[in-house]
């Protein structure tokens, strides 16, 4: 399935693509004051854009380095080449401490991983413990959004999925009923994991320490309760000096919230006494996308979200007609990377309107990228074969003016001439399912032209 | 100043009125263009389906049409944007460079080149503007939303300098329409669900008149005004500023 026909899915219920819409565009919305509200947030963006820039031409540098301080500081340093070494790595850890009770937080790589699923299978409890990551989690959903993971879900749903599995009143839509009986429940998990994962927003380099950006504190709450705290990063987490941080923090929370800057902002740099912490480092894919230099610069992403919340086809179509970890404009260039035969309508799922590179905190210029990978897709044959020929036949015709001049006239005619029913009948023009057809003129622009030249001659 | 005019295809056979109401301004400013019958298309459709390499040779016949002219004038950002940006795809002769440098879009070109900042005329209506991406965003016509709240523009500008015009202000200032090329039939029903919330954001806000500087997303938005049956007419820029319609 594409993503054209998960997207006609999606916004065939017109009501909740309204209510998506503009849910995400009111954060975009918030976004934009709190921007309007720093003078310098653009050289902000440059400065954000420069450093990561700096960092992923140097990331083996930057890698050591990071490995060595975090090493000198006791904690223990891990390396993944892929999602299965990740998760092997992880549930080793957990089982070295015979530990079957897991908390998590803020971590879309797990996520990408699909670590959940190969603990369970191993026999660990594993709960998400971020509000909108638990609701997907017992929805057995994938996140829709990078920081509204549950987005796509109006708060009856919320409701119909607690008064399931967590025993409230059948038809509770009460957020503040529903807030406490998911706090309640989470509270006893909280309480008996011996293993608390977590993400990472940024990790640095200079000091070998992460740090992790929450607004419910629930990563803080996980790992000071738990005995062993596991961070899971990609390689491109990292950035080289502690006083880069406040470029990014300043540009994390305003571009994916609209806040100054996120409730909790946590260090962690080495294990509480008679604790354990683990950081496992993880490429999966990632060295490839840096071997790409057109696409490299993806890989500068910060994951605020404000890319999705600004995006008109992802407002409209939902996350999950992405079909990936990470969706939206910034998903629809690292996911060809990743598999480009499944992946290949992704980047076909946007005008080219460059919000999204507008928008973004470190000036990716994912427009640009998309407009790329549809290259690189239309010479790896991954587009659909009518739409190559008619191309290249549309290639011929416009060569020659002769042609084209014909061509045109037939189109126009074929408009004027046809019975209504056919020109707007919606299997052969989905244009017209919408919308009506221009109405043909009589003469064309160089008929018009002509015929001046003519009478002035 | 040689300047040719360069009228998109669906232009050139659909509305064919503008193509000639930017011929007819341009004249009133001074400026004589022609129209080098040999032009077909700057192959921004192919380029934009993925199949780039199968465009060269419509960018080639383009460079042809058009490197002896000084400036080269489109009522269309997203043609001029196409290639001003993705001929970097052949190799940079003179004339490549040249037909890339001298593209402009017809309002950048009436505000930028010719230096004009008012258009004598009247038009009493209440215009809304719809700011095309590619001009917008990809030629910096316009400002940006996600970069401040002031709301200037080249077009902006010109139609305010006409008497008794009222711009509508939206909800949403500059969001895509949804056309975008080969996407408004790929992905139909977000291409048409973004132009019936883009014409309903104008509906709201008293657009009578809905314009703009590229033809291609009025098309669609037309279409929608048109099977809404809604009382907006849907005028390129050209139209209004040339005066041909009151
Ligand atoms: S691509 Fe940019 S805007 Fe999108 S999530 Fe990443 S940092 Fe944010």
């Amino acid at each position: 399935m594409n993503h054209a026909t998960r997207a006609a899915k999606f916004v065939g219920d017109a009501d909740r693509t309204t209510w998506h819409d503009e849910t995400l565009w009111f954060v975009r919305a918030k976004r934009d004051k709190a921007v309007y509200a720093v003078p310098e947030f653009q050289d902000l963006r440059e400065l954000a854009s420069q450093i990561k820039d700096h960092t992923l031409s140097k990331l083996d540098t930057y890698l050591e380095q990071f490995e060595e301080q975090a090493k000198r500081n006791g904690v223990h340093i891990h390396w993944a080449a892929d999602a299965a070494e990740h998760n092997a790595i992880i549930l080793d850890i957990i089982r070295q401490h015979n530990a079957t009770r897991v908390v998590k937080s803020k971590s879309m790589l797990t996520e990408e991983c699909h670590l959940n699923p190969h603990l369970l299978s191993n026999g660990i409890e594993v709960v998400d413990t971020d509000l909108g990551e638990r609701i997907i989690q017992l929805r057995d959903e994938a996140p829709s959004h990078l920081v509204l993971p549950a987005i796509h879900l109006k708060k009856e749903d919320v409701g119909e999925t607690f008064f399931k599995h967590l025993g409230t009143a059948k038809g509770e839509v009460d957020p503040q009923v529903l807030t406490e009986a998911a706090r309640q429940h989470l509270r006893a998990r909280f309480l008996a994991a011996e293993v608390a994962i977590s993400g990472v927003n940024f990790a640095v380099a200079e000091t070998g320490g992460v740090v992790v950006c929450t607004n419910e504190g629930n990563a803080d709450l996980g790992v000071n309760l738990a005995h062993v705290h596991i961070a899971a990063m990609g390689i491109e987490k990292l950035i080289p000096r502690l006083s880069d941080l406040a470029v990014f923090t300043r540009l994390l929370a305003r571009s994916a919230t609209g806040q100054p800057v996120t409730t909790y902002t946590s260090h962690y740099t080495k294990p509480a006494a008679g604790k354990e912490m683990h950081i496992v480092i993880v490429d999966n894919g990632r060295t490839k996308q840096l071997g790409r230099p057109d696409f490299r610069a993806s890989l500068k992403c910060i994951r605020c979200g404000a890319c999705m919340n600004t995006c008109p086809v992802y407002r409209r179509s939902g996350g999950h007609s992405y079909d990936f970890t990470v969706p939206g404009p910034i998903g629809a260039i690292l996911s060809p990377n990743i598999d480009m035969k499944k992946h290949s309508s992704l980047p076909f799922a946007s005008t080219l309107c460059g919000s999204c590179s507008d928008v973004c905190p470190v000036k990716i210029d994912i427009h640009t990228q998309l407009y790329k990978w549809r290259q690189v897709l239309g010479e790896a044959n991954e587009i659909p074969a009518s739409k190559k020929w008619s191309m290249k036949l549309m290639g011929r015709l416009l060569t020659s003016p002769k042609a084209f001049g014909v061509g045109g006239k037939l189109a126009r005619h074929g408009i004027k001439y046809l019975p209504y029913s056919l020109t707007h009948a919606r299997h052969f023009n989905v244009w017209a399912v919408a919308r009506e057809l221009p109405t043909p003129p009589k003469q064309s622009f160089r008929e018009w032209y002509q015929q001046q030249a003519n009478t002035t001659a | 100043m040689k300047v040719a005019l360069f009228v998109p295809c669906y232009v050139d056979q659909f509305y064919p009125q503008v193509g000639i109401a930017s011929l007819q301004l341009l004249e009133k400013l001074g400026v004589k263009a022609e129209f080098p019958a040999a032009q077909t298309c700057c192959g921004q459709p192919l380029a934009n389906s993925g199949c780039e390499k199968d465009a060269l040779p419509i960018y080639r016949h383009y460079v042809d049409t058009f490197s002896d002219y000084d400036y080269v004038v489109a009522p269309s950002g997203s043609c001029v944007y196409h290639v001003r940006k993705h001929f970097d795809k052949l190799e940079q002769t003179p004339a490549v460079q040249q037909v890339r440098t001298s593209a402009y879009d017809l309002i950048d070109f009436i505000t930028t080149v010719l230096g004009v900042t008012e258009i004598p005329g009247t038009f009493p209506h209440r215009v809304g503007l719809h700011l095309s991406c590619h001009g917008q965003r990809g030629l910096h016509q316009a400002n940006e939303s996600e970069i401040t709240p002031v709301r200037d523009g080249q077009l902006r500008r010109l139609l305010g300098s006409l008497n008794g015009i009222e711009l509508t202000e939206l909800d949403r200032n500059d969001e895509c329409c949804g056309f975008g090329g080969t996407f408004c039939v790929s992905e139909a029903a977000i291409s048409a669900r973004m132009g019936q919330d883009r014409v309903a954001d104008h509906e709201r806000n008293g657009t009578t008149v809905l314009t703009g500087g590229d033809m291609s997303c009025l098309m669609h938005l037309e279409g929608i005004v048109r099977r809404r049956q809604l009382p907006m007419r849907v005028l390129h820029a050209a139209e209004i500023l040339n005066g041909t319609l009151s």
